[in-house]
């Protein structure tokens, strides 16, 4: 299944770009910073309000008719980076506001500044709200990783979709496809339940 | 010489005038109780003081220099915050660090100490306020007098030259409100500066050196706590010792 070797990394690096954007997203509109707060809100507009195989379509497709010509590959990174970078912004950006205003208070008390408090008090305990949340993502996100087949990115599904036109096994084939994605969310699932546990040493975010 | 002295301290949210002009000087050793119903401006004239709220007009004399309330700098701010302790009624421990970090962090982080180093100290101070056996507990593994401890023990991290305690035992049971007030105490005897916002009436009679009657966002009458209790000088205050007597003496 060389599909596997397309599927995963390109699952693996579009979140981790997701993430940072997510982030950044997050904190300019908590931190309240004057135009790009606007900024984002307007990219998540955009991207949560327009569907994914379209905007894999503008990029792929639309984009080399203005001279831009991205290969299929970087394109779908791009693409499912920011795409789901819109999504798990507002997942964060709901989880800092769920930690209560005390805690930053209570940095400023014992002198802390601003990013000081947020990188290690704040951001922390955010982080354990947003993880069941993101992992919801993480996995839409490796089945959403189908659609790339649809800009020739040679991924699992389009890899099963090339064996089934060549011999017809379309049942056996689709089904086995199917489980391997039930493979993949299986697997994650279980991450994430480790995760939790690992995250909630300190009693999760409970007072 | 004082070392803090506030003059003319105005704030308003929005329509309401919470602060109307508060003038008040603390000397060095001084452990003021500052009383007074809910809603009359205590609270929020610890926290002017200590910039969680932004005064509207205002100076604040600290350790000999003059601030502006209204045109402070962030980095004045810093710098006095640098100097003073901050007890919370809920407490506000770090609920992702354990009562050892919470001691530690300010001293690790905003003032560089060696981490070792700030360790040491911070055992030291859990000790003092005897919640030594527990420093690796996380605050949701304490209960809430045992975390009230943990943020005295924070506060005194910084070495500070005052502490300001916003109703440290509004929150908790009655039961565990003594192992909170005896800690403060011990303060105290210790000539520790302290500015505490109370409805502890037996607190304030017995350890504070003066008290403070606020409401209105007035103070209404000051003095020695010894003719503060047994002799007040407006009938306002009176009304109100009576009634927390009432309230409490049953």
């Amino acid at each position: 299944m060389p599909g596997l070797l397309v599927t995963i990394p390109l699952t693996v690096i579009s979140f981790s770009f997701a993430m940072i954007i997510a982030i950044l997203t997050a904190m300019v509109q908590v931190a309240n910073v004057p135009v790009l707060r606007k900024l984002a809100r307007f990219y998540i507009w955009v991207i949560r309000g327009t569907p994914l195989l379209v905007q894999l379509y503008v990029v792929f497709f639309g984009l080399p008719s203005v001279g831009i010509r991205v290969d299929a590959f970087p394109a779908a990174v791009i693409v499912f980076s920011i795409n789901e970078g819109a999504y798990c912004a507002e997942t964060m950006r709901a989880a800092i506001e769920s930690v209560p205003a005390g805690q930053m208070e209570a940095g400023y008390c014992v002198g802390m500044n601003y990013v000081q408090i947020m990188t290690r008090i704040v951001l922390p305990q955010a982080f354990r709200t947003a993880f069941p949340p993101l992992f919801n993502s993480l996995i839409g996100m490796v089945k959403d990783t189908s659609l790339a087949a649809n800009i020739t990115v040679a991924e699992m599904f389009f890899a099963a979709q090339r064996i089934a036109g060549r011999t017809y096994q379309f049942m056996t084939l689709y089904l086995e496809l199917a489980f391997i994605y039930l493979m993949f969310s299986t697997v994650l699932t279980r991450v994430q339940a480790w995760g939790e546990k690992r995250l909630n040493s300190y009693g999760g975010n409970k007072i | 010489m004082a070392m803090l002295e506030v003059h003319d301290l105005y704030k308003r949210f929005e329509q309401t005038e919470v602060l109307k002009g508060v003038s008040l000087s603390v000397d060095k050793g001084d452990v003021v109780a500052v009383l007074g119903p809910s809603g009359g401006g205590k609270t929020t004239l610890l926290r002017c003081i200590n910039f969680l709220e932004k005064a509207d007009s205002g100076t604040l004399v600290f350790d000999g220099v003059t601030h502006d309330l209204s045109s402070i700098t962030r980095a004045e701010i810093a710098s006095i915050r640098l100097r003073t302790g901050f007890v919370f009624q809920n407490y506000n421990l770090f609920r992702n660090k354990t009562a050892l970090q919470n001691v530690t962090e300010g001293l690790i982080i905003a003032r560089k100490m060696e981490k070792k180093e700030a360790e040491a100290r911070g055992m030291r101070l859990l000790e003092k306020v005897g919640m030594a056996d527990r420093a690796s507990h996380y605050p949701s593994q304490l209960s809430g007098g045992q975390q009230q401890r943990v943020a005295i023990a924070r506060a005194l991290s910084a070495d500070p030259q005052i502490i300001y305690f916003d109703e440290p035992t509004s929150a908790l049971d009655p039961e565990l409100i003594g192992e909170v007030l005896s800690v403060m105490r011990s303060l105290a005897e210790e000539g520790m500066t302290m500015i505490v916002v109370t409805h502890e009436m037996e607190f304030a009679k017995n350890v504070s050196s003066r008290s403070i009657f606020m409401e209105n966002g007035v103070i209404v009458e000051e003095g020695d706590s010894a003719s503060f209790f047994s002799n007040p000088k407006y009938d306002r205050t009176r009304e109100f010792l009576q009634m927390e007597e009432n309230r409490t003496g049953i």
